[in-house]
């Protein structure tokens, strides 16, 4: 048991750094922000991406995965967070191929794993239905019919819609919003009749889609596992991509305060450099001190989730809680350390500011996880 | 099993036969031992958990065995810590020789003066109060003028101190006194031992917003200090002042981790927490998580020292955090508690009650000593991130 990544995990993040350094910079963004009807990720990165084993990594070998564990996702996550790196990963495996994983049967998984390990196929996650994330607050309902299931409901903040083979759905099969019990999940296809998918841009230039349930009909074997039971599933997966986005989100925190470090420190007015200003001095020290509490929630966290420790949900809301409060502050220091420059589109950081402020609100937020930390310890 | 893995089993089977129930509970200001001439032991158990801990030589477990020491590695110092943790023992004395003038000797001093002073405060037998601030040198320590004059074997020194912890108790104090008025401000600085009974010590404690205090005032009167009980060379005390407040920094921290005087934030605010409202349960949450994370970021930065990877600032880093963090929980607990962590003297208020406002007052000093916050900052800012004067 280690904070610390071990020499496997070195290498894996060495080498998605030096990959996204020269083949995903933070001008891929701009070149997806320019597609607005295009599949919302280069596909061609993706098969590179895929040729390097990242959506293997964490699936089962049973499964053509590669049994590694999230310490190392996680470093390629905080990676992907410094370039902006705009992938499918986070919604096809850790979430959609998560799900099947955690709550599917063994056919299910054969069917539907190796091609999504193999990054030929790609999942996405239908959650979140309101403004804020409450996985237990879905509404979505799922009737059983004389021949199956039908769905009836919408789905907001979709990830990655525009190039998803099939969704991963939540819905509410019995109770009401709000309860754990009685949440069931199916497989649905990206064309069956009645699915409606109504695509746009988030503020990061990342799709998201709206999804509307008419009567969407479905087979017995679409349904994932049993059904009304798919909380402790779901709640279990979320978690090891909230993980998954501390992550990233601490890589766009770094860059942008490394970016700002030297900006303070080439930036000269009144003659001297701006940086020599102990106005600017104390909140750089106070940005780098909570990024330090930050790596080792992070890494706490996925030490947790690895290790099986009944901790792991408190742990990554700590983590995710901490990530999505400093995601605000420091790129809202960086932004207005930077001056003029930092509010102009030319300049790179005003990407990262709306990267970070997508990731502090995905999977919960900070008054999200604060609060679940205080339920998880009773009071 | 690995060497270490035998160390910790072995190290928690003697502390579990050798530490006494009564001193594996949450020690209060009371209760708090410090060593030296004065020590007077609260009951039978608090000695014998002393002496049992002092004569394995774990006052000072890092040390060699010839002064006093337990001649354990970091890694072993690590283990015997989180056992002690663990199992919730006391720190069976505290002390600012060991913790902070010790390490500055073994590096620094005079093999005359490592036999001397080592092997006393690895006992307990000497306590040390440390002499640096003065009234017109808080944090520009550097501008001190507290005068030593060399006059044949000795220095003769006058001047003041303040803001001194136990000087009243203390049998021995290291300071930092002017021996070259007329160099630039940090180059005039030396360091030396003086010995608390010299005649011309006078030491007055102070009354702070919390009530009484250990810290004190004290002036010398034309007291001689030998100057053998010089530490660095003539002129050289502000870089040994310098090594000395690092370990301050990292002492402080490891203090409160060994159980300095303090509330459990989640069972003090628990009676209080069904009238406190979802904005006060909210923050409750925010300083258990700010607690955790300080506490994650000790054992990181402990796991990458030990891998030898680049813990810059660290110490300055600790400080910040854990005192700001102290304070950061008092003033929360005192509106959890609302009006009734205003009571200064009222019968029928609580322990905790009266507890906690005295401790947020007196939580005040610990984001003021052993260098400000602001202070901590302009290191990080200067000596972590590069950023220019």
């Amino acid at each position: 048991m280690s904070l610390l990544l071990d020499e496997e995990q070195r290498m894996l993040r060495d080498s998605a750094q030096d990959f996204l350094r020269e083949r995903v910079p933070v001008a891929a963004l701009r070149a997806l922000r320019a597609q607005p009807d295009g599949p919302g990720h280069d596909p061609q990165t993706w098969r590179d991406i895929s040729a390097l084993g990242w959506p293997a990594a964490v699936l089962p070998e049973a499964y053509g995965g590669l049994g590694l564990g999230y310490k190392g996702l996680a470093a390629v996550f905080e990676q992907m967070g410094r370039t902006l790196a705009t992938t499918p990963l986070l919604s096809s495996v850790v979430l959609g191929a998560g799900l099947v994983l955690e709550a599917g049967d063994e056919a299910q998984r054969q069917t539907c794993l190796p091609v999504v390990a193999s990054g030929e196929r790609l999942l996405s996650l239908a959650l979140e239905e309101r403004p804020r994330h409450d996985p237990a607050g879905v509404a979505l309902r799922a009737s059983r019919t004389g021949s199956g299931w039908q769905l009836q409901g919408h789905k907001e903040f979709v990830l990655d819609p525009g190039a998803a083979d099939q969704f991963v759905v939540v819905a509410r099969s019995a109770g009401s919003p709000g309860e754990r019990h009685g949440l069931s999940l199916f497989l649905v296809g990206a064309q069956t009749p009645g699915l409606g998918v109504q695509r746009g841009m988030l503020v990061d230039s990342r799709q998201a889609a709206r999804l509307s349930f008419e009567g969407v009909e479905l087979r017995p074997d679409q349904l994932l596992g049993a059904s009304d039971q798919a909380f402790d599933a779901l709640d279990r997966v979320l978690d090891r991509a909230r993980l998954c986005v501390a992550a990233e989100t601490m890589g766009v925190i770094t860059e942008s305060f490394e970016r700002t470090l030297a900006y303070l420190k080439a930036r000269v007015q009144f003659d001297v450099p701006i940086g020599s200003f102990q106005a600017l001095q104390h909140r750089a020290a106070r940005v780098h001190v909570e990024l330090e509490l930050l790596r080792s929630c992070v890494a706490a966290a996925a030490e947790a989730i690895d290790a099986g420790d009944p901790a792991a949900a408190s742990r990554v809301s700590l983590a995710k809680a901490r990530a999505a409060d400093l995601s605000a502050h420091a790129l809202n220091e960086a932004v207005q350390m930077h001056g003029g420059i930092g509010v102009t589109d030319e300049y790179e950081l005003g990407l990262f500011l709306k990267r970070a402020r997508v990731l502090q609100q995905m999977l919960g937020d900070g008054a999200f996880h604060r609060n679940r930390f205080a339920q998880l310890a009773s009071f | 099993m690995t060497d270490i893995d035998c160390f910790r089993d072995q190290t928690r089977v003697w502390l579990d036969a050798n530490c006494p129930a009564s001193m594996r509970r949450p020690i209060t200001n009371a209760e708090m031992l410090w060593g030296g001439s004065r020590k007077t032991f609260l009951s039978e158990d608090q000695q014998l958990w002393f002496e049992r801990m002092r004569d394995r030589g774990w006052f000072a477990p890092g040390w060699p065995v010839a002064y006093g020491g337990g001649g354990l590695d970091a890694r072993h110092v690590r283990v015997l810590e989180q056992e002690m943790m663990a199992l919730g023992c006391r720190q069976p004395q505290y002390n600012l020789g060991v913790w902070m003038l010790g390490p500055v000797l073994l590096e620094l001093g005079t093999d005359e003066q490592r036999l001397t002073h080592l092997p006393s405060m690895a006992r307990g037998d000497v306590r040390w109060c440390q002499g640096f601030s003065e009234p017109n040198a808080g944090s520009d320590l550097a501008s001190l003028r507290t005068a030593a004059v060399r006059d044949g074997d000795d220095f003769v020194v006058n001047g003041q101190k303040i803001w001194t912890s136990h000087g009243d108790k203390a049998d021995w104090m290291y300071a930092l006194v002017r021996t070259d008025p007329s160099a630039k401000k940090q180059q005039g600085i030396s360091f030396v031992l003086i010995d608390m009974r010299s005649p011309g010590i006078t030491v007055r404690p102070i009354e702070l917003v919390s009530g009484k205090s250990e810290f004190c005032e004290v002036f010398f009167d034309n007291v001689r200090v030998p100057q053998s009980q010089l530490v660095g060379g003539l002129n050289q005390g502000w870089g040994v002042a310098k090594k000395l407040l690092d370990h301050e920094r990292a002492a402080m921290a490891k203090f409160t981790e060994g159980g300095a005087p303090s509330h459990d934030a989640l069972r003090t605010a628990a009676p209080y927490l069904a009238e406190a409202g979802p904005v006060l349960r909210d923050r409750l949450a925010a300083v258990l998580m700010d607690q955790q994370a300080f506490a994650l970021t000790v054992r990181r930065m402990h796991e990458m020292a030990m891998a030898r990877q680049d813990v810059r600032g660290v110490g300055a880093i600790m400080k910040l955090v854990q005192t700001e963090q102290e304070a950061a929980k008092y003033e929360l607990l005192q509106q959890i508690l609302g009006q009734r962590a205003l009571n200064w003297s009222a019968v029928d208020a609580s322990v905790d009650e009266l507890d906690v406002c005295r401790l947020w007052l007196y939580t005040k000093t610990y984001t003021i000593a052993g260098g400000s916050s602001e202070i901590q900052l302009n290191l990080i800012a200067r000596r972590v991130l590069g950023l220019p004067a």
